[in-house]
């Protein structure tokens, strides 16, 4: 099936790859802002995951030892954001920045001497003869474990958001952080550890990027991942089935501008590049021009300090 | 009588003040044992070490004989103390149920949950839908929220702090109803309250704090209200003196204002009409959460409305700015001191400047003339008293009364033709109280119109000439305050708009009747 | 265990302080981290903080501190306003390069000819340029309630490849050979933004980002401006109730904090850049934001932060050189400036206290 020069079946199949980094750290940072408090340090903690993930990984020859390696980058780029915000009560946004300026510094000097490498591949999930069936194979059976590990993990959030004791402790405390500490809860720490999954979670994403889909290594490869996952976040409304949604939406594009650019369409590389940052923008107008009751899905302590007193 | 919890020579001190000081009281099992004083007296921190969200430096406390530490309020509920807050630690964005559920230990499933809430809310005469979501309810039924998470935990003692300061007489009625229920079948209640008659017809025993320490135990029922206002404020108090009023033109009139709420769970105003003329004090009353707030905002400015919506002698400045409209002689003092009337962090020169930069004139082509604004700000400071080191003092660092009269007496002092004000009183001490409304009258005497909206009823009734409710964002027809009764401010107050106060006591247990099948229709 | 008291009032002396404790700080872990790296830590602190002012080639780098510097002090003081109220421009880089575009098309378009006036019309057009396209952000946020920090951010990448589409397409140098990027301003008279006196670095981009500090400050300190910026800062709500238009603002903040990004990238590419290239934007639009907050968003304090920052650019090359720090390194110290800065200001605003133990 194609149309204008273009496989659709493939169009998906590849979607869903370049969807999966941002897939997965809008996931996390969805849960870290459910907890109240807003990391703009998303991009810090990508590209430190994916630096961190492809040394680990090179060093090893085990990928999965990459991502694991990538996820605690992640998360310790979250603990020291969250130590900054939480302990030392510094502001979250500048903090934020912070962390991606510091993110994108530290990587490149880590990663010095390892453009040019090629990292182990990412083992596809064997689902034997269900890999070559028309159409289904390819988007359904046809990727790699991290792919159904993304999926997996969105609807264990939404799950956990919804059902759980913990979730609905999670959004108490990003909804009323005082009120939280007044029945007892522990706000900082609950407000940690969701920073830490998502810290997590976006350096899974950022190892993503320089072991499956680039793959290999190079100077701020995340180029805006971070901050286009945050922008997913908003367009979500905070619910973990929408990220979903947003985030296969945008890698839509992502892939369809690279094959219309591969295809030789007449227009110019530059505005099929700038798409994707144009189209978030357009998202996020659309978003907030709804107002009302869907700016009630933000937590409505998000980005506020807390400081129990007394 | 047998004890339920005894408290012995606890202490707590903040750096530069001692909260509580060797205080000592015992409540006996199924009473409802009150504890007065004085906003700033200690009651709050006392409260709060019972509940085991503050340690004590000193002192010892046992509960039925055995000793009782909590470190934290999971451990006071695991003893079976319950409270329920002055300001609800509830959840906005989350339904009923789930807020329930945040306040136990080990909630059932919500379903099941759904069921109990149901059940023991009607129980108690609390009715509640499990499933609404909190910030669309009104404050009477936030409390009941929070009373039922305490109920379901099956306490034996209940901690109330300051909880009829949101409700409307008829529902503080209907609350002392489920108390005394409660009591009867056991459960002890710590009672906090600055609120007098209502402890005299509630509460069996009384303790009375002063500057942290315990300066008296009494039976309320046995005991004048006057006598205990003694012991909880240190001195013999007076009424404001007013001199005789003239009311003269109309200064301030509005006009069926009408504003959508400006955020999700903000009120809407609908319709307002009021006539303010010059040296009436105009007293609007109302439980929290009516449209106090609103209403302010849109006559201060800070929201406009259509151009004729609200006029100042007699011009229309209802689509003009705040600063517009203080050029016009229309200034307000906003009820939230500190982050709205006045900036913490910033001097008070520099927050004598946020509001009197146009009467004032300290400001030229936008060049500020900082001289004229700190004089402005000593002039204030010692026109109202205001006890703090000197004009470069931040805002945040004086305590409230003296931030109030600071706030107050910056708008009073621009000699303005109206001046609004917003719970000119609230968490003030009864000095500076009284002293903030002398000075609205005085005013008002001067022939300016000022407008009171208060929560307090009887402020109101202390110094308003004219009384109308706020409820749900309207506002009543104004009665004369001369020969108001309670009863007909507690209806106005629930909304009933009628003009027939020929059988009050019908119309009012007709009211209570519907409140119960229907909070939400106001009748 | 400590506990945090909160000051009544900011301390005078860690204001200034933190800033100090943090270079400080960021010289030892830095130091440590190049240490780590086997690299000569103290050798490395010298060649960044030293050598670029006193060293052998010092007469090379140091009209290099006020080329360096100029960009970062003027983006930063436009910053450090909006960021005084909360409105968050972190899209400077993408105001810097439409403010180049802009002025180099004005060039571009009158080339051959040579007028006095061609210049100041590059500077008003780049000025307007970086204004329009920090204006975006601000009119969404007015209009819908977009958060302006991530459409500026959005709009940098945007800028970026507008930028790689001009230097490829209209604005490519007929006589290039083919290469991309357009003619160099530097050979143009009537374009060429010359040093104000030879051999110092002192073009008028610096001179605008002195008179910037200067302006600042009168705003800040003497001007209801300035006033209202700190109000809308500290408390949102006083501000509306001072009669503050928030809406104007924003405007104002996120278009003037563009226009002056706008500034100094015509200044840059009529100068020391010369040409608009791929790579003619090199971070000065990110790194204003630690410049910014180093400077404690006080318009002399980001005077000496930019002078700082400067300096650590151009050290970082002298470590290249002297003892073979990768370039990324800069960067990544850079980061952790502002890192402890942010964690150390905690001493600013509260004091710490040993909490009592009580049985």
């Amino acid at each position: 099936m194609t149309l204008g020069g273009i496989d659709i079946v493939m169009l998906i199949a590849s979607m869903m790859v370049a969807a999966t980094p941002i897939l997965l750290a809008a996931t996390g940072e969805m849960v870290a802002e459910k907890s109240g408090v807003l990391n703009l340090g998303v991009e810090g903690m990508m590209i430190m995951g994916a630096i961190g993930g492809f040394a680990a990984a090179v060093a090893t020859g085990s990928p999965v030892i990459g991502f694991l390696a990538a996820a605690v980058a992640g998360a310790v780029m979250a603990l020291l954001f969250a130590f900054l915000t939480l302990r030392l009560l510094s502001n979250q946004v500048a903090t934020g920045l912070a962390l991606t300026l510091f993110g994108l510094g530290l990587s490149a000097l880590l990663g010095q001497g390892m453009q040019g490498i090629k990292p182990p591949a990412t083992m596809k999930l064997p689902f034997g003869p269900l890999t070559d069936l028309p159409v289904l194979g390819p988007i359904v059976f046809g990727h790699d474990w991290v792919v159904y590990l993304s999926l997996a993990l969105v609807m264990a959030v939404r799950w956990f958001l919804r059902h759980a004791r913990g979730g609905l402790i999670l959004r108490a405390v990003g909804e009323n952080p005082e009120a939280a500490h007044a029945l007892g809860y522990p706000v900082v720490r609950v407000r940690m550890m969701a920073l830490a999954f998502g810290g997590a979670l976006a350096g899974l994403g950022g190892a993503y990027l320089s072991l499956v889909r680039v793959p290999q290594w190079t100077e701020g490869m995340t180029a805006g991942a971070g901050w286009i996952a945050l922008a997913i976040v908003v367009f979500a409304s905070w619910k973990a089935e929408r990220v979903l949604l947003g985030a296969y939406l945008f890698g839509g594009i992502t892939v369809l501008q690279l094959r219309l650019q591969a295809a030789g369409v007449a227009i110019p590389v530059q505005i099929l590049s700038a798409a994707p940052y144009l189209i978030t923008i357009l998202v996020l107008v659309v978003m907030s021009a709804r107002g009302g009751r869907a700016a009630l899905a933000a937590p409505a302590a998000l980005g506020r300090p807390f400081h129990a007193t007394r | 009588m047998t004890d339920l919890l005894r408290i012995e020579g606890i202490s707590k001190s903040y750096p530069g003040v001692k909260a509580n000081d060797d205080v000592s009281f015992t409540i006996g099992a199924g009473r409802i044992h009150a504890l007065l004083g004085e906003n700033g007296a200690g009651k709050s921190t006392l409260v709060k070490m019972i509940y085991g969200l503050v340690r004590p430096d000193n002192g010892r406390m046992e509960m039925r004989g055995a000793p009782y530490q909590p470190s934290e309020p999971r451990a006071a509920r695991g003893m079976g103390v319950a409270m329920v807050f002055q300001h609800f630690s509830l959840f906005n964005a989350l339904s009923v149920a789930e807020n329930v559920a945040l306040g136990m230990d080990n909630p059932p499933a919500m379903r099941d949950l759904a069921r109990r809430i149901r059940e023991v809310s009607e129980g108690y005469g609390l009715p509640l839908d499990p499933t609404r979501i909190v910030g669309d309810l009104s404050a009477g039924e936030r409390q009941r929220i929070e009373i039922l998470r305490c109920l379901l935990q099956d306490p034996k003692l209940l901690i109330m702090d300051e909880p009829t300061s949101v409700l409307t007489p008829q529902e503080v009625m209907i609350l002392f109803g489920t108390l005394r229920q409660l009591a009867a079948e056991g459960t002890s209640i710590l009672y906090i309250s600055h609120k007098l008659e209502e402890i005299r017809s509630l509460c069996g025993d009384a303790t009375i704090l002063r500057h942290g320490k315990v300066v008296g135990s009494c039976n309320p029922r046995a005991t004048s209200a006057r006598a205990m206002a003694e012991l909880m404020v240190g001195a013999t108090l007076r009424a404001p003196a007013r001199g005789a009023s003239t009311p003269g033109k109309a200064a301030l009139e509005v006009s069926d204002l009408t504003l959508p709420a400006t955020h999700p769970f903000g009120t809407t105003l609908r319709g307002i009409n009021m006539t303010v003329r010059q040296g009436e004090v105009f007293g609007i009353g109302g439980v929290a959460g009516n449209g106090q707030d609103e209403l302010l905002l849109a006559l201060s400015g800070e929201v406009r409305s259509a151009a004729g919506a609200v006029r100042v002698l007699g011009k229309p400045v209802g689509d003009r700015d705040v600063n517009s409209r203080r050029r016009a002689g229309l200034v307000t003092a906003p009820e939230e001191r500190l982050g709205h009337a006045a900036v913490p962090e910033m001097s008070l020169t520099e927050n004598a400047l946020l509001s009197g930069a146009v009467r004032k004139g300290l400001a030229r082509r936008g060049f500020i003339d900082w001289n004229a604004a700190q004089g402005w700000a000593a002039e204030i400071i010692a026109a109202f008293d205001v006890r703090t080191r000197g004009t470069a003092t931040p805002a945040g660092a004086l305590s409230g009364g003296n931030l109030q009269k600071f706030v107050i007496g910056r708008e009073i002092l621009q000699k303005p033709a109206v001046i609004i004000v917003n719970q000119p009183t609230w968490g003030v001490d009864a000095a500076a109280a009284a002293f903030i409304r002398q000075a609205l009258l005085d005013l008002a005497a001067e022939g300016a119109a000022v407008v009171v909206i208060s929560q307090d009823i009887d402020e109101i009734l202390e110094i308003a000439d004219s009384f109308a409710a706020l409820n749900e964002g309207r506002l009543s027809p104004p009665r004369p305050v001369a020969g108001l009764t309670l009863d007909q401010i507690g209806l106005m107050l629930g909304g009933a708009h009628g003009t027939q106060p020929a059988e009050p006591d019908a119309l009012h247990s007709a009211h209570l009747a519907s409140e119960q099948e229907d909070p939400h229709v106001p009748t | 265990m400590f506990r945090l008291e909160k000051r009544p009032e900011p301390s005078r002396l860690w204001t200034w302080g933190t800033p100090v404790l943090a270079v400080v700080a960021t010289m030892i872990v830095g130091g440590l981290l190049f240490a780590a790296m086997g690299k000569d830590p103290l050798l490395a602190i010298r060649a960044i903080f030293w050598d670029p002012l006193f060293g052998p080639n010092a007469s090379y780098f140091r009209p290099q501190l006020l080329v360096k510097a100029g960009p970062l002090i003027l983006i930063a003081i436009g910053l450090s306003f909006g960021f005084r109220a909360a409105i968050w421009n972190i899209g400077a880089e993408g105001q810097y390069i439409i403010g180049a575009l802009a002025g180099a098309g004005v060039a571009l378009a009158a080339y051959p000819a040579e007028n006095p006036l061609i210049f100041p019309a590059m500077v008003v057009a780049g000025a307007l340029g970086g204004f329009l396209w920090g204006l975006i952000p601000a009119l969404l946020r007015v209009r819908f309630g977009t958060n302006e920090i991530l459409v500026s951010l959005m709009l940098v990448y945007v800028a970026e490849n507008i930028l790689s589409y001009m230097a490829h397409g209209p604005m490519k140098n007929p006589q290039g050979y083919g290469f991309p990027g357009s003619r160099n301003l530097q050979q143009y008279p009537s374009a060429h933004n010359a040093e104000v006196i030879a051999g110092t670095g002192l073009h008028w981009g610096v001179l605008t980002a002195l008179a910037a500090v200067v302006l600042g400050y009168v705003l800040l300190n003497r001007h209801l401006f300035g006033f209202q910026i700190r109000v809308a800062g500290q408390a949102p709500r006083a501000a509306r109730f001072a009669g503050i238009n928030p809406n104007r603002l924003a405007a104002l903040c996120l278009g003037g904090s563009g226009a002056l990004a706008g500034l100094a990238g015509i200044f840059e590419v009529s100068g020391p850049g010369g040409q608009i290239t791929d790579a003619f934007n090199v971070g000065y639009g990110f790194t204003a934001i630690i410049v910014a907050f180093l400077g404690r968003l006080h318009p002399f304090g980001i005077l000496l932060a930019g002078l700082l920052m400067a300096l650590t650019y151009i050290g970082g090359e002298t470590a290249q050189l002297v003892v073979g720090l990768p370039a990324a390194a800069i960067q990544a110290f850079q980061g952790m400036l502002l890192f402890f800065l942010l964690a150390f200001d905690l001493l600013t605003h509260y004091r710490i206290r040993r909490r009592r133990i009580t049985a």
